[in-house]
C-alpha cells in the first residue's frame, strides 16, 4: 500500500517538473520560429496573451485545485496588476528609458498591490467556505472593475494625479496636469496610448517564474498544511494547523501571481478597460483550470495554450466557431471525468505502445 | 469537495450558455467576396478588411457595418475599374480580440481596413496599424481617442466631442433659456464622452443643466430615478447620449409619470423606430442628431438593395460601412494607387489623399478631413413624427 502511495506521488512529481523542460523547449522553438518568418503575425499575437493565461491558470489553479477553493473573481486581480503596471511604465517612461527594466519595475508594482488586494479581499472572505466563498469573490471581482471604472489618473512634473469620479459628473480635466502632462487612465474609457513594452521572452520568464513558486509551495512545509487543509479541514485544526494563517498565504501568493500576469497583459495593448476584466475572463480561466485538471499544473498549461488558440485558429470556420469551440469544451469534460472513456484510454494506450513496440 | 465539483459544473453550464449566446448572430452568409472574374479592365483586387462585432452583445453594430460595406463592395465590383476584395472578422467587441482579428487579416494580406466599427478596439487596433503603416477608415468608433497621435487613422462617424458640441449648440439655438437634464451612462466611452463636451459647452453658451443622472451597464433597466428627478428639477429639455435601449426605457417610463419634456438623443439614438416591441408613439417629438436617415431620398437604392439581401431596414452603422468602401474607392482613385502595392505604400498615399478629397456620401454631402483624421459634414437634426424621421 505504501509502496502504491509512494509511486503514485513521484508520477505526479515527475509530471509537474516535467513542466520545466516543456515550457523552455516551446520556449525556444517558438523563438526561432519566429526569428526564421515561420510564424504568422497572428500566432506572433497569440504569444503573450497566451503566457499571461497560463500564468492566470496556474495562479488560479493554486486557488482551486491546492487550497481547494472556488474563486470566481481572479480576474478582478488580474486588473489590478493591469494598471498597476500601465500607470507605473508611463509614469516612469521619462526616468527610466529602459523598456526591460521599466516592465520589471511594472510587473513587480502590479504582483505588489495584487498581493495586497488579496490579502484584504482574502481578510473577510476566507473565512467563508465553499459556496459563499465562490459568491463572495464573484462579487469582489464586480467590485474592483466598477472602481476601476471610476479611477482617473494622469501623470505630469509634479507626480501622479489621482481622482476617483464615483458620482460621474469628473473627467480628464479635473485632474489639473501641467503642461506636457499625461492621462494615463481615463476612467470608463480605460487606459489609452499605453507604450506596449511586454515581450514573450518576459512572459516566458514569467511562467518559469511562477511554475518554481507554485510547484515549491506545493512541496513545501507550507503547502503541505494547506494541503491537509483542503483534504480534511477538522482534522489539520486538530492538528494544530492554523488554518486561516496556511489559506492567506496561498490565496495571496495566488493573487500575485495573477497580478503579474496582468502587469505583462496591460503592458501588451495600447489600450485596455476594465470590463475586460469581467466576470467573463474569470470563467474563462476557470475552464483552463478545471479542463486541465484540478491541482494539475501541466495540465493548466497545456489546456490554456489549446483553449486560447482554439477559437482563433478556428476563424475560418466563421460564425460556426464559438459553437465548435464549446462543443470542444464538452467533448474534454466528457473525456476526462467519465470512468469508461478514461478506462478506454487506459487500454488502448498501453496497446498502441506495445503495437509500436511489435513494428 | 464534492460540493466544489457541483458548483463548478453549474458555473461550466453558465459559461456554456453564454459561449452559446454570443454565437447569437445566426445569419450565415459569406465571409469574403472574391472579385468576380473581370468585367471591363484587367484590374486586380484591392484586399478591403473589415474588423467589428459579429458575435456577442454588440453584433447588431458590426453585422450591419459589415453588410452595409458589402453592398458597397458588390455595387464598385459590379461597376469594373477597381476591384475589391472584402472579408470581415469578428472582435465580439474585445480590443484583445480585435488585435487578434486584425493580424488574422495582416496575415491574409489586406491593403484598407475598414473598422473596427467600437470604440474601444478601434483604439486597440489603430495604435498596431499605425506601426505597421495599413491605412484604416473606421466607419463609427468615434472617440478622438481613436484618432489621436495617428496620421493613418480616419472616420466616417463625427467624434464624440463634436456631437456634444453640436448638441449643445443646437439646444441653445432652438431652446433658449430652457433648462437641461442630462441622463448618461458612466461607465461607457461614448456616452460619457459626449456627456463631458455637451456639458462643457452647455456652460459656455449659458445653457443650465438643472439635473445629471448617470447609469451604467448593471442598472441600465430601470431609470425611475432619474427620470423622476429631472422632473422634479423642472427640466425642459432631456439630453440623451446613449445608444437607444435604455433611451426606449427612458421614455416609457417618462410617459408613466406624465413628463413630456423634449427629449433629445445622439446618433446612438437611430434605430429606436426599428427596435422589436418599441410602441413608436412614445418617441413622437424625440429629437435627435443623425448623419443618416432611411427615409431619405438619396437613400432610397441602399435601403432596397440592403432589404433585398438582409431583409431589414439599414441603420446608421450600416449606412457608415457603405460609406467608407465608398470614401476608400474614392481616395484609391484620387491617389492613383494599384492593387499590386504594398499596404505601406497605399496608405503613404492615401494619408497624403484624404484632405484633398470631397465625397458625397449616405450620411453627410461634402464630407472633407483634416489631417487629423476627423471627418466634417453638417450634422442633421431630426424630428421623429408619426414613427418616421422628419426635418424640423
Amino acid at each position: 500500500m505504501s509502496s502504491l502511495k509512494k509511486s503514485k506521488l513521484s508520477a505526479s512529481a515527475v509530471r509537474d517538473y516535467f513542466s520545466f523542460p516543456l515550457v523552455t523547449a516551446a520556449f525556444f522553438i517558438i523563438t526561432f520560429m519566429s526569428s526564421h518568418d515561420m510564424l504568422n503575425k497572428r500566432m506572433q499575437g497569440l504569444l503573450v496573451p497566451v503566457c499571461c493565461y497560463i500564468v492566470m491558470a496556474l495562479s488560479l489553479n493554486l486557488t482551486v485545485g491546492i487550497m481547494g477553493e472556488l474563486s470566481l473573481g481572479h480576474a478582478g486581480f488580474m486588473s489590478l496588476g493591469a494598471f498597476t503596471g500601465v500607470v507605473v511604465s508611463q509614469s516612469l517612461i521619462d526616468s527610466v528609458p529602459n523598456d526591460i527594466l521599466r516592465l520589471v519595475i511594472a510587473i513587480v508594482a502590479g504582483a505588489l498591490i495584487a498581493a495586497v488586494g488579496g490579502f484584504l479581499i482574502g481578510l473577510p472572505v476566507l473565512r467563508l467556505r465553499g459556496d459563499y466563498l465562490a459568491i463572495v469573490t464573484l462579487a469582489f471581482g464586480e467590485i474592483i472593475m466598477d472602481i476601476v471604472n471610476c479611477l482617473i489618473v494622469g501623470h505630469d512634473k509634479n507626480g501622479l494625479h489621482i481622482i476617483f469620479n464615483f458620482k460621474g459628473e469628473k473627467t480628464v480635466a479635473d485632474l489639473n496636469l501641467a503642461e506636457n502632462g499625461t492621462a494615463i487612465i481615463k476612467g470608463a474609457q480605460g487606459a489609452v496610448g499605453t507604450k506596449t513594452i511586454a515581450t514573450f521572452t518576459a512572459g516566458f520568464l514569467i511562467i518559469m517564474l511562477t511554475l518554481f513558486l507554485v510547484l515549491s509551495f506545493i512541496r513545501s512545509r507550507t503547502g503541505r498544511a494547506v494541503l491537509a487543509i483542503r483534504d480534511n479541514r477538522i482534522a489539520a485544526e486538530s492538528m494544530g494547523v492554523n488554518v486561516m494563517k496556511y489559506k492567506m498565504i496561498a490565496f495571496v501568493l495566488s493573487t500575485t501571481l495573477a497580478g503579474m500576469a496582468g502587469a505583462l497583459y496591460g503592458l501588451n495593448f495600447n489600450m485596455i478597460s476594465a470590463d475586460k476584466f469581467n466576470f467573463n475572463t474569470s470563467i474563462l480561466v476557470l475552464v483552463f483550470v478545471v479542463l486541465g485538471g484540478l491541482g494539475n499544473m501541466l495540465g493548466s498549461i497545456i489546456a490554456a495554450t489549446v483553449l486560447y488558440i482554439l477559437p482563433e485558429a478556428l476563424r475560418g470556420l466563421a460564425d460556426y466557431r464559438m459553437l465548435m469551440y464549446a462543443i470542444v469544451l464538452i467533448l474534454v469534460m466528457l473525456a476526462t471525468n467519465n470512468p469508461k472513456v478514461r478506462n478506454l484510454f487506459v487500454k488502448i494506450l498501453p496497446k498502441r505502445k506495445s503495437k509500436e513496440g511489435a513494428q | 469537495m464534492k460540493k466544489l465539483v457541483k458548483v463548478i459544473a453549474l458555473v461550466l453550464c453558465f459559461a456554456m450558455i453564454a459561449a452559446f449566446a454570443a454565437c447569437g448572430g445566426n445569419k450565415t452568409d459569406d465571409q469574403t467576396t472574391t472579385a468576380p472574374a473581370n468585367p471591363g479592365t484587367a484590374e486586380a483586387a484591392f484586399k478591403i478588411g473589415l474588423i467589428g462585432p459579429l458575435t456577442g452583445g454588440a453584433a447588431i453594430y458590426g453585422n450591419a457595418a459589415k453588410y452595409g460595406a458589402q453592398i458597397a463592395v458588390d455595387e464598385i465590383n459590379a461597376k469594373g475599374g477597381i476591384q475589391f476584395e472584402y472579408k470581415a472578422e469578428d472582435d465580439e467587441h474585445d480590443p484583445e480580440k480585435s488585435v487578434n482579428a486584425y493580424n488574422t487579416l495582416c496575415d491574409w494580406g489586406m491593403q484598407v481596413l475598414v473598422g473596427p466599427i467600437t470604440t474601444k478596439p478601434a483604439v486597440a487596433v489603430s495604435a498596431e496599424a499605425a506601426e505597421d503603416r495599413v491605412f484604416c477608415l473606421t466607419p463609427s468608433a468615434s472617440s478622438t481617442d481613436v484618432i489621436n497621435g495617428k496620421d493613418n487613422m480616419f472616420q466616417v462617424c463625427f467624434t464624440d466631442p463634436n456631437q456634444g458640441t453640436a448638441s449643445a449648440d443646437y439646444i441653445a439655438d432652438n431652446f433658449a433659456g430652457k433648462s437641461v437634464a442630462v441622463i448618461y451612462k458612466n461607465d461607457d466611452a461614448y456616452s460619457q464622452g459626449i456627456r463631458d463636451t455637451f456639458v462643457a459647452e452647455a456652460g459656455a453658451k449659458g445653457i443650465t443643466v438643472a439635473y445629471e443622472g448617470t447609469f451604467t451597464d448593471a442598472t441600465a433597466t430601470d431609470f425611475s430615478v432619474q427620470v423622476t428627478a429631472a422632473k422634479a428639477a423642472n427640466a425642459e429639455v432631456v439630453f440623451l447620449p446613449m445608444y437607444y435601449e435604455p433611451a426606449s426605457i427612458i421614455l416609457k417610463q417618462a410617459k408613466d409619470i406624465d413628463y413630456a419634456p423634449v427629449f433629445f438623443g445622439v446618433d446612438g439614438m437611430d434605430g429606436i423606430l426599428g427596435m422589436e416591441g418599441f410602441d413608436t408613439t412614445l418617441a413622437e417629438g424625440v429629437m435627435l442628431l443623425t448623419p443618416f436617415s432611411a427615409d431619405d431620398p438619396k437613400a432610397a437604392d441602399f435601403v432596397a438593395a440592403y432589404q433585398a439581401a438582409y431583409g431589414e431596414i439599414p441603420n446608421q452603422f450600416a449606412a457608415d460601412g457603405y460609406d467608407a468602401v465608398y470614401i476608400i474607392y474614392e481616395a484609391l482613385q484620387k491617389a492613383g494607387c494599384t492593387a499590386d502595392m504594398s499596404a505601406a505604400d497605399i496608405c503613404e498615399k492615401l494619408v497624403a489623399a484624404m484632405p484633398t478629397l470631397s465625397v458625397n456620401g449616405l450620411t453627410g454631402d461634402g464630407m472633407t478631413w483634416d489631417a487629423s483624421g476627423a471627418v466634417s459634414k453638417a450634422p442633421m437634426a431630426v424630428v421623429i413624427k408619426d414613427g418616421a424621421y422628419v426635418t424640423p
